[in-house]
């Protein structure tokens, strides 16, 4: 069992919770995720994570309500634990590895945090900064009520741009329009990092095409076990089948086929959504949604 | 005629099984195995031993049947085999010790996979545990994954009085046993969990949620946490796509991943969360257990389902049993025919998959004929979900993190069949992770040999 010891609203439908997992926090590194399961009937649910303290032996998880799962898994507290908690997962970032340290601090980066994405982001830019090297990062939302962590985002950046779709926080306008004016403003940027939903990195995509800047991106796939074994987060980077679970998560933003990406990640959309409905309707469920019997 | 044909086993009917996931072979009751038994020759120069990997002692155990000593029965096979339960039910039997009886020379072989699976059941339903070791010694050695190979390596050296952890990377023991082979043929439960509690009954600890080469790296589980030895047996978890137009769709899914939904998260059970796609019609791609595992998964979920093979029904490498139960359930079989391209909706799901039918032609350097294409024979199937289940290959995460671990073209890790060495000092390694994929008792035979070799390696360091 892995112990929940911190718990926190971040924002409307996020929570933070800090995991006791000794093993994940004492081998994890920015860039790479977990996969968390409730209980036993829980599924497994890929996660970034968001912050570790080696010494507390603890991991740091940021989690939206998304379906039936994640609204049991949010709905523990401290005191409560996670059945199973497995990783670190996936590849650490390129560019927080000690190896390539002396050509990151040549490089001009930028970060593009989307919605949930600021979770990811965070620690790559805190390993960043404990290693001398200042970034700036653009943090972007629908709107104010889902911002989160812009202080402690403020005390390990550079710079930091928030914005807000709806113009209720920060620059009025989302991330891509942000990093135009930026470099508009005479900017310069050697590598962008774009995290957060599909759709925002494959418009960050677009434009830093068009701006020629090297973009790295996260992808978030559906999965199942994480290792390589089941082949469901299989995506397409630059006309060869790669696992997310493995080869990624991050990839070369301008080799990735956002498009078919998108499209898989709808596989389930609708088996979700018959989950989140049973649970949310408990024993009043009766039938309807086609899914557990009770209309046959 | 007497004793020429074997004691019926009963099934669940073909049409009320194909509708639920309760197991299909009800298995022997004491009266039936006793008289199967009876007809074991218990010849002096015993054949079937010879074709079994894990050597049990076949007619020392059939005689324990015959005389209704059943405890004994078991611990003479639990001599040899960490997992009777299972192999009773999933060993290839007809190619093995049954396929060496004597009395399948005229007749039926005895029915020794049964009566396994008998002695098993009795005695997890009698509560009889395999034997603790005696005296323990202070030896540690890391198991890496647990599945039949780990099980049985953990198993051979825990009652040599080892101290023994399994590590393993999924959140339930068991490794193909648990995410692989269904609840039909193999329930999970009853007999799995079983199995392994008796495995740490003999004092083997169990750390679930650890992926070597990630969580935690081989050289450090020697140097930092105390082990002397490490055993590989992660199997092979890499499933393989064709590579052919369309294998990106919406609806189209490895084998590992469709099983894994259902078998380890339990997907057609109400109550769980993990979501499968019930497809209306399926075509399931490949020959062998696993394309039936799959196909008999998804008729059970309410589709209609088709096995595409490129060779014929002789070549089809799946146990007879499998394919005869799949049969009798209502499995299509579309033979000699190979996809050529999955055809996609605007909205990227499957809609169809294009076949193009096949002859057998010349033998290859294996002994089998080799499926060539017909020109122009062409068609296109209608449906919702394709299931490739071409096989499976070792994953890099281990041997990519572990210096000096030498491993051959296939990604397969270069081990001793002998006593499971690897190009490593003190590691050792043996199952599909370095065959390949292959069957649970090869990965079993391979395992003992091991725990076999490490016990060498260990006595003589």
């Amino acid at each position: 069992m892995y112990p929940i010891v911190r718990k926190e609203t971040l924002a409307d439908n996020i929570i933070l919770m800090d995991i006791k997992a000794p093993r994940v926090a004492k081998e994890c590194l920015p860039g790479q995720f977990i996969i968390a399961k409730t209980d036993e009937v829980g599924e497994r649910i890929p996660l970034t994570i968001c912050d570790y303290d080696r010494e507390k032996e603890t991991v740091t998880i940021v989690v939206q309500t998304i379906g039936a799962g994640t609204e049991r898994m949010m709905s523990l507290n401290v005191g409560d634990a996670l059945e199973d908690f497995v990783g670190p997962l996936g590849c650490p970032s390129e560019l927080c590895t000690e190896g390539n340290l002396e050509e990151t601090k040549k490089k001009h980066i930028v970060f593009i945090a989307g919605g949930l994405g600021t979770a990811p982001v965070y620690p790559q830019v805190k390993w960043l900064y404990e290693h001398g090297v200042a970034v700036d990062v653009i943090m972007g939302s629908r709107t104010k009520d889902l911002l989160f962590y812009i202080d402690e985002m403020k005390a390990v950046a550079e710079n930091v741009y928030v914005t807000t779709d709806d113009g209720t926080y920060g620059f009025h306008g989302n991330g891509c329009q942000q990093l135009e004016a930026l470099v508009g403003e005479g900017k310069h940027y050697d590598v962008c990092v774009a995290i957060g939903p599909m759709i925002m990195m494959k418009f960050v995509t677009i434009l830093t095409k068009k701006l020629e800047i090297p973009t790295i991106v996260s992808m978030n796939p559906i999965m199942v076990d994480g290792t390589g074994m089941c082949g469901a987060c299989r995506l397409m980077v630059g006309g060869e089948v790669k696992f997310a679970c493995v080869d990624g998560p991050e990839f070369d933003g301008h080799l990735v086929d956002f498009d078919q990406a998108m499209k898989r990640q709808q596989q389930y959309k609708t088996e979700e959504g018959r989950a989140k409905l049973a649970y949310e309707e408990g024993d009043t469920h009766h039938g309807g949604c086609g899914h557990c019997g009770g209309d046959k | 005629m007497e004793g020429l044909v074997r004691v019926p086993v009963r099934e669940q009917e073909p049409k009320v099984r194909a509708t639920n996931f309760e197991e299909v072979c009800y298995g022997y009751n004491e009266e039936e195995a006793v008289a199967e038994a009876s007809r074991c020759l218990n010849c002096k120069n015993a054949q079937c031993m010879k074709g079994c990997p894990v050597s049990i002692n076949i007619p020392a155990f059939i005689a324990q049947v015959k005389e209704r000593n059943f405890e004994e029965a078991y611990q003479i096979i639990s001599e040899s085999s960490a997992l009777p339960a299972v192999c009773g039910r999933v060993c290839p039997q007809e190619s093995q010790c049954e396929g060496k009886c004597i009395r399948g020379i005229k007749g039926d072989p005895v029915a020794i996979g049964k009566l396994e699976r008998f002695v098993a059941d009795w005695a997890r339903e009698n509560g009889i545990k395999p034997k603790k070791a005696e005296k323990l010694n202070e030896h540690k050695v890391a198991v890496i994954g647990s599945g039949p190979a780990g099980l049985t390596c953990a198993g051979d050296l825990a009652k040599l009085g080892y101290d023994v952890t399994i590590f393993e990377a999924l959140h339930r023991a068991g490794g193909v046993l648990s995410y692989g082979i269904p609840e039909f043929r193999l329930p999970k439960d009853k007999v799995v969990a079983a199995e392994v509690e008796n495995v740490k009954a003999l004092g083997v600890k169990i750390e679930t949620n650890v992926v070597i080469g990630k969580s935690v790296k081989i050289d450090e589980l020697m140097a930092e946490e105390g082990f002397e030895a490490v055993f590989i047996g992660s199997g092979a978890g890499l499933p393989r796509f064709m590579g052919i137009p369309g294998e990106q769709a919406n609806g189209v899914f490895s084998a590992n991943e469709f099983l894994t939904r259902n078998n380890l998260m339990k997907a057609f059970e109400e109550g769980y969360e993990t979501p499968i796609s019930r497809g209306k019609k399926v075509v399931v791609v490949g020959g062998g257990n696993v394309a039936m595992d799959a196909a008999r998964t998804a008729l059970r979920l309410g589709a209609e389902v088709h096995i595409v093979y490129r060779r014929g029904e002789e070549e089809l490498p799946a146990r007879k049993e499998e394919v005869h139960h799949a049969k009798e359930e209502g499995i299509i079989f579309d033979l000699l025919q190979n996809p050529t391209e999955i055809l996609v909706d605007e909205n990227g799901w499957v809609k169809g998959i294009r076949i193009i039918k096949m002859e057998l032609g010349e033998p290859d350097e294996s002994g089998r004929r080799s499926p060539v294409e017909i020109p122009g024979s062409e068609y296109e199937i209608d449906c919702d979900t394709v299931i490739m289940s071409l096989g499976t290959s070792p994953n890099p995460l281990i041997s990519s993190t572990t210096a000096g671990l030498e491993t051959n073209r296939r990604k397969c890790i270069v081990a001793s069949e002998e006593n499971g060495q690897t190009s490593k000092a003190a590691v050792f390694a043996g199952g599909d992770a370095v065959t390949g994929a292959a069957t649970v008792i090869l990965a079993m035979g391979a395992g003992k040999a091991a725990a076999k070799g490490i016990h060498e390696y260990l006595s003589t360091k």
